[in-house]
């Protein structure tokens, strides 16, 4: 097998992806952490409720999730490129 | 007790036993049989990716101790477990298209073959096949009784009886259909967990009037079951968000789930399972812990964590529709130890046999092996299981934060990280699984946070000090 000098192409895309994975991981735990903690810290009495949930809860965990699957659908869609994953020849 | 509750157990396993048979026929036909009862022959598509990753992922603790920590804790247990809807998308994203690809120019069948193929060093295939096989055993061991405690209280059944019921449908499928089956089986099995999640959801939303009426019911009990800090506020946010570590983005270490993302077809696979993947771990994790809470303001005084969920199900529902959704947290178990035991088989065939005692064996002969070895592991698995010695159930702790110590750094730093070497490989790997054990055993939640963090951090630290000082090698990107 050849040692390609150059970085194969596909790994930079890999890499990106990566990338864009911490990204969304980072983003996921701000929100997940601001809305819980910036809303939820004070004492229970004085919580507003959201369809019946702490607004704390509905907006980390509900919203949030409703939120990442929206960015994984756009970011998957909009960033990710395929790639072929197999070498010319080569046997699965 | 009651047939009905367990007719619908009965039509899942008939069901799974026949994707077995199924599965079977490609394992006979295959060209290359270790490729495709080690892995499929790489051929999952989007779908079944997504469901078979979540449903690995999702074991006992999604569907039983889970609810039943947040039945105890209140809300902030649920907003514990969301930390893990990351599960769904950050392991895919972050092996991603470079491991995939890697691992076929490797012709990778193992993880532990991906690590060889990187590293060249055969303290790493020691290492790594070693915690494979002993704290995936372990973890099986629980999970098996899991499962068999599970059906012992459906069906009123005795344990041993129901641990030969259990164990016997899981070996069965896996030994004959191999990887294949074991995906087809999670996919089934995770349509199953998500159905029963949105089942008992919706019931137990209506049993308590309302989520407001529950809300309402439990803020009077407890104002703090609503508070993101727990029952008795002593869940700190440093604590909680430690979670992120252990559940979120540290699975991308945990070999069983490392595996599957070799395993797919093509990039278009991938896609498809990342947005399925997020949607169907969030979907059970926010529903099976929220459900959890609500039990609280519908069947008060349950003690015992486990049985907060069943006992949920068979309260509220007619016991046709509590037996569906009961089958949930049997698949998830069963989802999770089909993996386990075909990941124990393989690191012992694959990794040890053919690495180290005959590399040259033939394809009958390893054909006979794989399906004695599964058989064997699957056997012993229930023997212990049977009578459960202290050495086990103190491995098992160990078995999923410590597994993460082990693998996440040289897989992670193995795909991006030229100077990545073996000697850093192996020396983090000793590092992370024994200041995991030390830190768990005299000092657990060290700084407030889960125990699973320093390790981590410490095993990073000494994979790249050792690998930058044990010399540049002269690794150039495959």
């Amino acid at each position: 097998m050849n040692k390609k000098v150059q970085e194969d192409p596909r790994f930079k895309i890999a890499k990106k992806e990566a990338w864009i994975g911490i990204l969304l991981v980072v983003f996921n735990f701000i929100w997940w952490y601001g809305f819980a903690y910036g809303l939820g810290s004070g004492p229970p009495e004085n919580y507003t409720f959201i369809f019946g949930l702490p607004a704390w809860f509905f907006y980390s965990c509900v919203v949030g999730l409703i939120v990442m699957i929206l960015l994984v659908f756009l970011t998957v869609k909009f960033f990710f490129k395929e790639v072929p994953f197999d070498e010319e020849g080569e046997e699965r | 007790m009651n047939m009905s509750v367990i007719w619908p157990l009965i039509v899942f396993l008939v069901l799974i036993f026949f994707v077995g048979i199924y599965a079977s026929k490609h394992v006979q036909s295959s060209s290359s049989f270790i490729q495709e009862y080690f892995l499929g022959s790489r051929e999952l598509g989007g779908f079944i990716l997504a469901m078979t990753m979540a449903a690995t992922y999702g074991s006992a603790s999604s569907f039983l101790s889970g609810p039943g920590a947040a039945y105890h804790y209140g809300l902030a247990w649920v907003l514990l477990a969301m930390s893990q809807v990351a599960t769904g998308y950050f392991v895919l994203m972050i092996l991603g298209k470079k491991f995939a690809i890697m691992a076929r120019q490797y012709k990778a069948v193992t993880l532990v073959d991906f690590l060889f193929a990187r590293y060249k060093n055969q303290l790493v295939v020691i290492l790594a096949a070693l915690s494979i096989i002993i704290f995936l055993f372990s973890a099986m061991v629980a999970q098996w009784i899991g499962g068999a405690r599970l059906v012992e209280s459906l069906t009123g059944l005795s344990y041993t009886t129901a641990l030969i019921i259990f164990a016997s449908s899981v070996l069965i499928y896996v030994v004959i259909g191999g990887f294949r089956a074991v995906a087809i089986t999670d996919m089934v099995q995770g349509l199953i967990m998500v159905a029963g999640t949105v089942i008992l959801f919706v019931a137990a939303l209506k049993a308590g009037g309302g989520m407001e009426n529950i809300m309402m019911k439990l803020g009077e009990e407890n104002p703090n079951l609503l508070s993101p800090y727990g029952n008795d506020r002593s869940l700190t946010s440093l604590y909680v968000s430690s979670f992120w570590i252990l559940v979120g983005v540290g699975v991308v270490g945990l070999p069983q789930v490392a595996v599957r993302a070799m395993s797919y077809k093509n990039a278009k696979a991938m896609h498809r399972a990342l947005v399925i993947g997020t949607i169907v771990v969030g979907v059970i994790m926010l529903g099976m812990h929220l459900i959890g809470v609500m039990a609280r303001a519908i069947i008060p005084g349950i003690t015992i964590g486990d049985k907060v969920m069943p006992e949920l199900a068979m309260t509220i529902m007619p016991d046709w529709l509590a037996g569906i959704v009961l089958a949930a947290p049997m698949a998830a178990i069963m989802s999770t130890v089909d993996s386990l035991l075909l990941l124990v088989s393989s690191a012992v065939v694959k990794d040890l046999y053919l690495h180290f005692i005959n590399k040259k064996a033939e394809e009958q002969k390893v054909k006979k092996l794989s399906f004695i070895v599964t058989t064997i592991v699957g056997i012993v698995v229930f023997i212990v299981a049977l009578q459960p010695p202290d050495l086990i159930i103190w491995l098992n702790l160990f078995s999923f934060g410590g597994l993460e110590a082990v693998f996440i750094w040289p897989v992670v730093l193995g795909l991006y990280w030229q100077q990545a070497n073996g000697p850093g490989a192996a020396s983090s790997m000793v590092i992370g699984m024994v200041s995991y054990i030390l830190l768990n055993t005299f000092y657990p939640n060290a700084f407030g946070m889960h125990t699973v963090v320093l390790p981590i951090l410490l095993s990073l630290i000494t994979f790249v000090a050792v690998s930058l000082l044990s010399g540049r090698q002269n690794w150039k990107q495959a």
